[in-house]
């Protein structure tokens, strides 16, 4: 009987041993080994060589999270409250963006910041503000995290917010809530699923782009993604290497990933004592 | 102005599109008094309800509270509480957060929200269910959670928007009665809104009958009863028996065929009218000239009475009796002068039920991100 209610989920079972399942398992092989297969935990040392790579990654990871996040949270409270058809014509131009593919996306932002760019400085020398870097900065590659993943924090925000029962709000104003009490005490705590996945899905792309910070970051804003592309496809080949950092990269990832979930579990818990 | 007033809509008008949902309402609202907004769905009782709580804001007209002015407070600064149809408890706080909450945001001091959440919950009959995930609750506790939450506040005015609509027949009984005692105890005033005549007249000191934006008629339940304005109140509380009479003149009618003498006047000669009797004014007689001759049609058990269908010359009448006939039975039918209840044919007490469900929908979407 078990095996029967389980049928259904084999091709995706398959499907996912085949290609998450064997590749993790050989990232795992090759950043534990040396070329000539022996066991080393070197790669992994090695990483830390790489430190301000990983830190960069991160910094311009959280911008771009919390960006999105400043962005999106009020769009989404505010679009859940609209009438059903606004919300539709809402959705779509949300989604429309996505049908296109990331990279044309990114490139197309590439290019209109390197028009913006020649336009700015062509008055900023005038205002003798000397020259601002638009395109290939930190900046434009934070601009590219959040142009290409605000769409996945506000879908998860606008979820939860349009579970948010309209007079569940009226009876905290009713019971003397300000519109700040019930921001703080109403919408935030029954938004939080959504935030937390919100951050989850814009996080963990932004920290291992790699064509974002290439198209955008010109060549100081090298980072993680491009760390390991470079590594596994590029001219300095080194597998076991670019596996380690992959690795590094992966578990950093679940243990942001496990904070964050410890986060919410903790407030569950305290909800029911 | 009236000293014991606590609340005065005056002149109130609510337009939604081009829908008018209240048109014109005047009301007085007395302190400690039970007041029940009473109509079918759509029919403006909510969206006066809103007004008061400051969910609403009318178009044209104002809202006094105490003599001040309250046009444009917003709900957090009234000093009103809502129960709110389903309950709107908040599903992240268990039964002692949600029932603490007004308390919180006036920054109380624990110990002071402990004992009085406390009190509250032994009010509802609740002790014990702090700890309680709101979630769990069945229909009824979650419920009396909602008034708990609403009365820690301590409200001059309690506001019930169709609270036990939710609720099985038994529990919504129970819970009549429970409100009404909840009311003397606190001695604070409670306006209600339903849709169900017999709540209306068990509970309330004064009924508010509404329909279509409109109100229809207020005064004390005994008084709706037997004194209908119009044929729509009639129909409405209770059932009733409401035929086409001529007034040939004062304290003399013609109806059923027939002719009774009764105590209406100040009508035109041979004036049109409505007439309401009551099923249970119907006297069953032995059929003759002095009286109105149909036959029976159906009869139906009800408990204490018969419910019986009489038809006479194509008009249908109910009547309720202890005694059983036949169907197929002749009958005659009578009633005293002061139970025939006449009232001016005002033609339109049906009109567009539909327009009001228009409206109760634009009401039920209407967004206020304003106030948020």
């Amino acid at each position: 009987m078990i095996f029967k209610s389980k049928l259904p989920a084999s091709p995706y079972i398959i499907w996912a041993a085949v290609f998450t399942l064997i590749p993790l398992l050989l990232v795992g092989y090759y950043a534990f080994t040396d070329s000539g297969g022996n066991f080393t935990i070197i790669n992994i040392s090695d990483v830390s060589k790489f430190g301000p790579v990983f830190i960069r990654s991160v910094l311009l990871g959280l911008i771009a999270t919390a960006v999105c996040l400043i962005l999106a949270y009020p769009f989404a409270f505010i679009m859940s409250r609209m009438n059903a058809g606004m919300q539709k014509i809402m959705m779509m131009l949300i989604l429309l963006p996505m049908w296109m593919n990331f990279i044309l996306r990114t490139y197309a932002l590439m290019t209109l910041l390197e028009k913006i760019d020649v336009f700015v400085n062509r008055f900023s020398g005038f205002a003798g503000l000397g020259h601002i870097q638009i395109i290939n900065s930190g900046g434009a590659v934070v601009m590219g995290m959040v142009y290409n993943y605000l769409p996945f924090m506000i879908l998860p925000l606008y979820t939860v917010m349009i579970k948010i029962d309209k007079s569940v709000i009226e009876a905290a104003q009713d019971l003397g809530a300000n519109t700040m009490g019930v921001v703080v005490k109403i919408v935030l705590p029954l938004s939080k699923p959504g935030i937390l996945s919100g951050i989850t899905m814009v996080f963990v792309p932004s920290v291992s782009t790699f064509v974002i910070s290439r198209m955008l970051g010109g060549g100081a804003n090298f980072l993680v993604g491009d760390l390991i592309e470079q590594l596994v496809l590029g001219t300095t080949y080194n597998l076991q290497l670019g596996s380690a950092i992959s690795f590094i990269l992966m578990i950093f990832i679940l243990l942001s990933m496990a904070l964050l979930n410890q986060f919410d579990a903790d407030e569950t818990e305290g909800m029911i004592v | 102005m009236d000293s014991n007033l606590i609340i005065k809509l005056e002149n109130i008008e609510v337009i939604y599109g081009t829908v008018k949902v209240l048109k014109g309402i005047n009301l007085n609202i007395h302190d400690k008094e039970f007041i029940t907004l009473l109509g079918p769905s759509g029919c403006g009782k909510t969206t006066t309800l809103r007004i008061i709580g400051g969910f609403t804001e009318p178009q044209t007209g104002n809202v006094y509270f105490d003599n001040k002015k309250i046009n444009g407070v917003p709900p957090h600064l009234r000093q009103v509480n809502t129960i709110f149809q389903r309950y709107a408890l908040f599903p992240h706080l268990n039964v002692y957060e949600n029932v603490a909450f007004g308390l919180r945001l006036k920054k109380a001091k624990e110990n002071e929200i402990r004992t009085k959440v406390f009190e509250m919950l032994e009010l509802v009959n609740l002790s014990g269910f702090q700890p309680r995930d709101v979630n769990s609750l069945s229909g009824g506790q979650q419920q009396r959670v909602a008034i708990a939450r609403a009365l820690i506040n301590h409200p001059r005015v309690l506001l019930l928007d169709e609270p036990l609509g939710a609720l099985d027949l038994q529990l919504r009984k129970e819970m009549q009665v429970e409100l009404k005692k909840i009311q003397q105890r606190l001695n604070i005033t409670f306006v209600y809104v339903t849709h169900d005549q017999e709540e209306a007249l068990t509970m309330s000191d004064t009924i508010v009958v509404m329909n279509n934006g409109e109100i229809l008629q207020i005064g004390a339940p005994q008084d709706i009863y037997n004194e209908p304005a119009n044929a729509f109140v009639a129909k409405f509380i209770g059932d009733s028996n409401i035929i086409d009479g001529i007034m040939h003149r004062d304290y003399f009618i013609e109806f059923g065929g027939n002719y009774f003498d009764c105590i209406d006047g100040g009508f035109k000669p041979m004036e049109r009218v409505d007439v309401v009797i009551r099923p249970e004014d119907i006297i069953i007689e032995k059929p003759s000239e002095k009286n109105i001759i149909g036959t029976v049609e159906t009869v139906t058990f009800k408990g204490v009475h018969y419910e019986m269908t009489v038809d006479s010359f194509g008009v249908k009448w109910i009547v309720h009796s202890t005694t059983a006939l036949n169907p197929g039975e002749v009958t005659g039918m009578n009633v005293s002068p002061d139970n025939i209840h006449i009232m001016k044919k005002t033609g339109d007490e049906n009109e567009s039920y539909e327009i009001d469900e228009i409206s109760r929908m634009i009401n039920d979407e209407e967004v206020n991100i304003n106030d948020i």
